[in-house]
């Protein structure tokens, strides 16, 4: 076990007020799993936390999630202090984003998931890095990534205009080709439906 | 604008509107071949749709949505790229983005008459009644909203009913507690369950499915909660089942009248309206009538007589103080709010939907004397006579009770008789439709009983009199029944009863002794006995045969039929052979019985034919013995 039992206690204590969105009992049953996977994961960082393969197995058994980009991006976002390895800490915060958050919360978590380079914008390239294998059927007589790239313009449109919409075959064309957060949560207020618009990155509940 | 007049065709919201639109709509030919740019734009994301994983389905949805998808264009461009039949398999999966990305489309589209039928054709009800059993809220709300908007037309509803969709829809609005509505997602799960089952509410059959599931003390637990956006489809839903008497009961015993009542002071004029409307359906029955009044609904109806310019809420205000009108307490109280006087002025230039009910009312409110007068005064018998030459059947009938009712004042008589309102009743026999005849003749009785110089008036209608015994050939029994009743008016002026002795009156009444019914017995015998008073006429209905079953009237349990048959036996018994066959029918027993009778006509009646049948009896002893 990474704690004593003293040290236990007080960090479940400190978890709970600073995750918010889970019970103690909660979160004793996530730190018990923390520990089950560092016991897993080599020895590498000393038992204070597992490395990527370990979380990316994690996610894929627990929530089903197998896209590697999403899963690539999610354990960034988890390693908040950008060690490689996710500490109990930012495990418990991190879990209560994608069972629990809020909108709020939720919308920071997937736009920071599809913001691929961390510069704060979604970019036309980065849309069409998540959305490349999202066509299945394609016309034989169209270039493959036609399609995609098509795709990418529309949510662009959708996303990115901060004018009333116009049906996008009228509409001239002009803005910077990039959705910022407040494009992306202006629009997933909207609709929330494009909260997950660029792939699945949170857990499916049902 | 083709969706607004495509709702005027099927939601005529009428309680039996299996008249709705059912055949395959038709589709209004396209001026120009060129295809929209809404055309072209659906297309492409149409493409998306079908041939994208979940992610990029709802990217295309989403977009999809921004069209204005009220246009008619943008509803049929989805219906013609073959979008609509991918919609509806996207909510066959289980990707729950993607049902929830359709229906948000499909429920906006479903507006249009054809994409509706259209939807039913590919099969899209029966899974969006599947998708109420999803455990996501929002889901089912937004399957319930589309439902209500599909379930236009009668084949719809059917198929609804048959997936087990009406059991489904109640059950998810009675899973939320009215009490803690206050949440958004909460309300709107209710407004959209409520539409929905208002919109399926519209066929007999499911009427009978909601009750069977439970739906009548969820409408009266939902009818107490505030929001108007939740109570509209509530009420619409029971004042559409109204029709039903099991309803109409529930109402009166889940004292639901409160609430109708409380609801006709909201602010809403459509809330309103469907709450009058409820209140026209329900009153048929005496004890709504009166829990109304209890209630101290009649003023706020009152009061709405001055929303003139609103014609639905007009006609099914009219409509609820027509049939509580009804009662003669409530005409009391009518009074007391000076409606008749507004009713009077709501005579002319309005629409035919008012006129019925607004006439409907006068002659209801007649019931009193003093509103006889003060239609009168009010300058409302020339109107209403006017009325007299309508064409609509159903208006007819009520003007015919009105003109009856007011023709009961002497002073209002006189009125009638000088706008020839007597002849236009008269002609009003000739109508077709028995309905009208009836009331017409029954509005007779009255005229021809207050009219000055009455016999004379009628002898004045060419003709008249051989019309109304020939309706004694009616197969209608109101008819009979109301031609019997004023026959017994006219009858008492000798010489008209000698032309309708002409005409053959005798043997027609005599051929309807053999009834039952007690308000017909009635009549008829009250039509014997006035006949009776001319020439030959008690032998002919002896000869006719009419004696015998008249006896049998005697075992009767209702008084007034004793009192008109007691009546017409003691004029029948001035004929000896009568009195021989009354004794052999057993009548001096059963008129024993009447003649201690606190009816004073009929004790006279029942004693007068008793000693004409011991007179004879005895001369015949006296004779036989010497």
């Amino acid at each position: 076990a990474a704690m004593s039992r003293k040290g236990g206690k007080l960090l479940v204590d400190s978890l709970t007020r600073s995750a918010k969105h889970f019970t103690k009992s909660e979160v004793e049953c996530l730190v018990k799993l923390f520990d089950t996977l560092v016991a897993k994961a080599s020895s590498q960082f000393a038992g204070a936390g597992f490395d990527r393969t370990v979380f990316r197995d994690t996610l894929y058994n627990a929530f089903g999630m197998t896209d590697d980009v999403v899963l690539d991006r999610v354990f960034s976002i988890f390693d908040k202090g950008n060690t490689g390895c996710i500490t109990v800490v930012e495990w418990v915060e991190g879990l209560a984003v994608l069972l629990r958050g809020t909108l709020e919360e939720k919308m920071k978590y997937c736009f920071a998931v599809y913001d691929l380079n961390g510069d704060g914008y979604i970019s036309k390239e980065e849309m069409f890095q998540m959305l490349k294998h999202s066509l299945l059927i394609q016309p034989a007589d169209e270039e493959p990534d036609e399609g995609v790239k098509d795709l990418v313009e529309i949510a662009l449109k959708k996303m990115a205009s901060t004018c009333l919409f116009v049906p996008f075959l009228l509409q001239d064309y002009d803005h910077d080709g990039k959705i910022s957060f407040t494009d992306f949560e202006t629009a997933v207020r909207e609709e929330n439906l494009l909260l997950e618009a660029f792939g699945p990155c949170l857990p499916d509940i049902k | 604008i083709f969706s607004k007049a495509s709702s005027s065709l099927e939601d005529v919201g009428e309680s039996s509107s299996e008249t709705d639109e059912d055949e395959q709509p038709v589709r209004r030919q396209e001026g120009s071949t060129d295809l929209s740019a809404e055309y072209w734009g659906i297309q492409k994301l149409a493409k998306y749709v079908k041939g994208g994983d979940p992610t990029a389905t709802v990217i295309a949805l989403c977009s999809m949505k921004d069209f204005n998808l009220s246009e008619e264009t943008c509803q049929l461009a989805i219906k013609d790229t073959g979008c609509l039949e991918v919609l509806i398999n996207l909510l066959d999966t289980e990707e729950i983005k993607c049902q929830t990305g359709s229906l948000k489309i499909l429920k906006e589209i479903s507006q249009n008459i054809l994409i509706r039928h259209a939807i039913a054709d590919l099969g899209g009800l029966e899974i969006m009644v599947k998708i109420l059993d999803s455990p996501d809220t929002d889901i089912k709300c937004l399957a319930a909203e589309t439902i209500a908007n599909v379930a236009r037309f009668k084949r719809a509803r059917k198929t609804v009913r048959q997936h087990g969709g009406i059991k489904r829809l109640v059950e998810l609005l009675e899973s939320i507690s009215v009490a803690s509505s206050y949440q958004a997602k909460d309300i709107e799960t209710a407004r959209c369950a409520a539409l929905a089952l208002w919109s399926c509410s519209r066929s007999t059959k499911n009427k009978k499915a909601i009750r069977k599931a439970g739906g009548i003390p969820l409408l009266a637990r939902w009818l107490k909660c505030s929001h108007t956006n939740i109570l509209i489809p509530i009420v619409g839903t029971l004042q559409e089942c109204a029709s039903e008497p099991s309803y109409r009961l529930a109402i009166r015993t889940e004292g639901m009248i409160e609430n109708l009542v409380k609801n006709l002071s909201s602010e809403h004029e459509e809330l309103q309206m469907h709450c009058a409307s409820a209140i026209f359906k329900c009153a048929e029955d005496e004890e709504i009538r009166d829990l109304v009044r209890k209630h101290e609904g009649l003023q706020p109806l009152s009061v709405l007589l001055d929303k003139s310019e609103n014609k639905q809420l007009l006609a099914a205000v009219t409509g609820a103080i027509w049939k509580c009108a009804i009662s003669r307490e409530n005409v009391l109280k009518f009074q007391e709010y000076k409606t008749v006087e507004t009713l009077v002025t709501l005579l002319t230039d309005q629409p035919e939907e008012v006129l019925i009910n607004v006439i409907g009312a006068l002659g209801e409110c007649c019931q009193e004397e003093e509103n006889r007068g003060t239609i009168r005064r009010c300058g409302g018998i020339a109107p209403i006579v006017k009325l007299l030459t309508a064409t609509n059947q159903a208006l007819l009938v009520n003007v015919n009770k009105a003109v009856g009712g007011c023709a009961m004042d002497p002073e209002n008589m006189l009125i009638i008789d000088s706008l020839d309102g007597v002849r236009l009743l008269w002609s009003l026999l000739k109508n077709p439709n028995p309905d009208v005849q009836a009331s017409a003749a029954w509005a007779l009785c009255p005229c021809v009983e207050n009219a000055k110089n009455s016999g004379e008036m009628v002898r004045s209608f060419v003709g008249g009199l051989e019309l109304i015994v020939n309706l004694l050939k009616s197969k209608d029994r109101e008819v009979l029944t109301s031609v019997c009743a004023a026959i017994a008016n006219i009858a008492k002026d000798q010489e008209n009863l000698a032309v309708m002795t002409d005409h053959g009156v005798v043997p027609l009444l005599s051929k309807l002794a053999n009834t039952n019914n007690n308000k017909l017995r009635r009549h008829l015998a009250e039509a014997i006995a006035h006949c009776c008073l001319w020439g030959s006429n008690r032998v002919a209905f002896g000869e006719t045969k009419a004696v015998a079953p008249l006896a049998r009237y005697l075992k009767s349990k209702d008084p007034l039929v004793h009192r008109a048959t007691a009546q017409a036996l003691y004029q029948l018994s001035e004929d000896p052979n009568n009195c021989v066959i009354m004794h052999e029918n057993g009548v001096v027993k059963l008129l024993l019985a009447m003649v201690g009778s606190t009816d004073d006509t009929l004790q006279e009646a029942a004693a007068g034919c008793i000693a004409n049948i011991r007179r004879l009896a005895l001369a015949a002893e006296k004779a036989k013995y010497g």
